[in-house]
């Protein structure tokens, strides 16, 4: 089973992406803002990773620059999911090694199509 | 609605557009008629009948075909086929089309747009392997309303999250509001008109490449083997046609054969008779209205 960690300061988002993932058979992991996932990637890669822009202590962006430099950090498929829907922001995203990227607000096909899209389906 | 009323609509729907209704569908009708029903200040769906049988061509019966075959369309929707387009199809024709350097492409069910946007997008990725060339891709649709929100390529943003890869998105789109537009150079590349598949489409001319994709399935049989035996008369001996992914050829005609391997895909099947075509041969390429 494939493992995917949820980055979003939101609970209720992390609740329906879970309900989401868990459907797709992902086994799930949470956090609530950059630093904390950054702690996770450092004690175990997920697969994939869904991954919120603005967050508390450390946004999705940062977040995502620093994975990438993690030993093994280019591996886990990074979809970024965020309300920041302008093509500055997602042209950004992609530019910092995001694969995906998801506007908010979003459903199960969006977040299935996407996944498969980089591979994870 | 009486069984009567919907034993109507059925037959109507049936000798205009090939849609056929189980009668099972009931649920179906009346969730997408009622809304015109009501536009047209009618209250249900009986008095709608009524109004049909008194207008039979009137813009109301125009109107009950396009919200009866209407379908959802996705960018690049099963992914097989574009693929199918990029590694097996676009070589073929690249290769075999060297002289002329045009290539005629048919988008049969259209719908709004997603699928010949998608193909052009995928020309666009493959540009300069066809600098020099001609390629021309011609979208139909029975329904005028879809056709227009094709030809104006404005796209809400859960329509351009299914399927579309968001290098695609960025690289073709504008933000318009809040919907995407695609870029005028890609609307530019399909040329839309409307076309009833039940009718002659020969004067389309032919064609190195048919997209028929998630019709036939409506249709009986018999209009199934019709539609196909004509789409053979309009596709190149070294042409490819493309079905959806619940659609064969199999058991209805044999103009076409599958490819091995290859699920969708088909060619000519140039050891079976010819079908004999009435008056003089038809050209290769024509002029097509619309964009």
């Amino acid at each position: 089973m494939k493992t995917c960690l949820i980055v979003d300061d939101s609970s209720v988002i992390r609740k329906v992406a879970r309900r989401i993932l868990e459907g797709l058979e992902f086994q799930i992991v949470e956090a609530e803002n950059g630093e904390d996932a950054i702690e996770t990637c450092q004690r175990d890669l997920p697969d994939a990773i869904l991954l919120d822009w603005n967050m508390p202590k450390m946004d999705g962006y940062e977040f995502l620059r620093l994975l990438r430099r993690l030993p093994g950090g280019d591996k886990p498929k990074v979809v970024f999911c965020t309300t920041e829907n302008d093509v500055a922001h997602i042209a950004r995203a992609l530019h910092a090694g995001a694969n995906e990227y998801i506007m908010k607000p979003f459903d199960r096909d969006i977040v299935e199509a996407k996944f498969q899209e980089v591979g994870l389906i | 609605m009486t069984p009567l009323d919907y034993d109507f609509l059925r037959k109507c729907l049936k000798d205009r557009s090939g849609l056929v209704l189980s009668a099972d569908k009931e649920y179906l009708v009346e969730s997408r008629l009622l809304p015109v029903a009501r536009k047209a200040g009618l209250a249900n769906l009986g008095e709608l009948v009524s109004a049909l049988k008194a207008a039979p061509q009137d813009a109301l019966m125009t109107a009950v075909v396009e919200a009866m075959t209407t379908n959802e369309s996705l960018f690049f929707r099963d992914k097989t086929p574009f693929e199918h387009f990029r590694l097996t199809i676009m070589p073929a024709l690249l290769a075999a089309r060297r002289a002329s350097r045009v290539i005629r492409i048919w988008c049969a069910a259209a719908s709004t747009g997603q699928e010949p946007y998608s193909l052009a997008m995928s020309l666009k990725e493959m540009a300069s392997e066809i600098v020099g060339w001609r390629i021309e891709i011609v979208a139909t649709d029975i329904s005028n309303d879809v056709l227009e929100k094709a030809r104006a390529g404005l796209y809400t943003q859960f329509e351009v999250q299914r399927g579309l890869p968001i290098q695609l998105l960025i690289r073709h789109f504008t933000q318009s509001g809040e919907l995407w537009q695609i870029a005028p150079d890609i609307r530019a590349m399909v040329k839309y008109r409307q076309l009833n598949l039940l009718n002659d489409f020969s004067q389309l001319g032919t064609f190195d490449l048919v997209f028929c994709r998630n019709v036939l399935i409506y249709f009986d049989s018999e209009t199934k083997t019709d539609v196909l035996n004509r789409l053979a008369r309009v596709t190149a001996a070294d042409g490819f046609l493309v079905l959806g992914a619940a659609e064969t050829v199999v058991g209805l005609t044999e103009r076409f054969k599958m490819t091995a391997d290859k699920r969708g895909l088909y060619v000519p099947n140039t050891s079976a008779p010819r079908l004999a075509t009435a008056g003089k041969p038809m050209p290769r390429l024509v002029a097509v209205g619309g964009r």
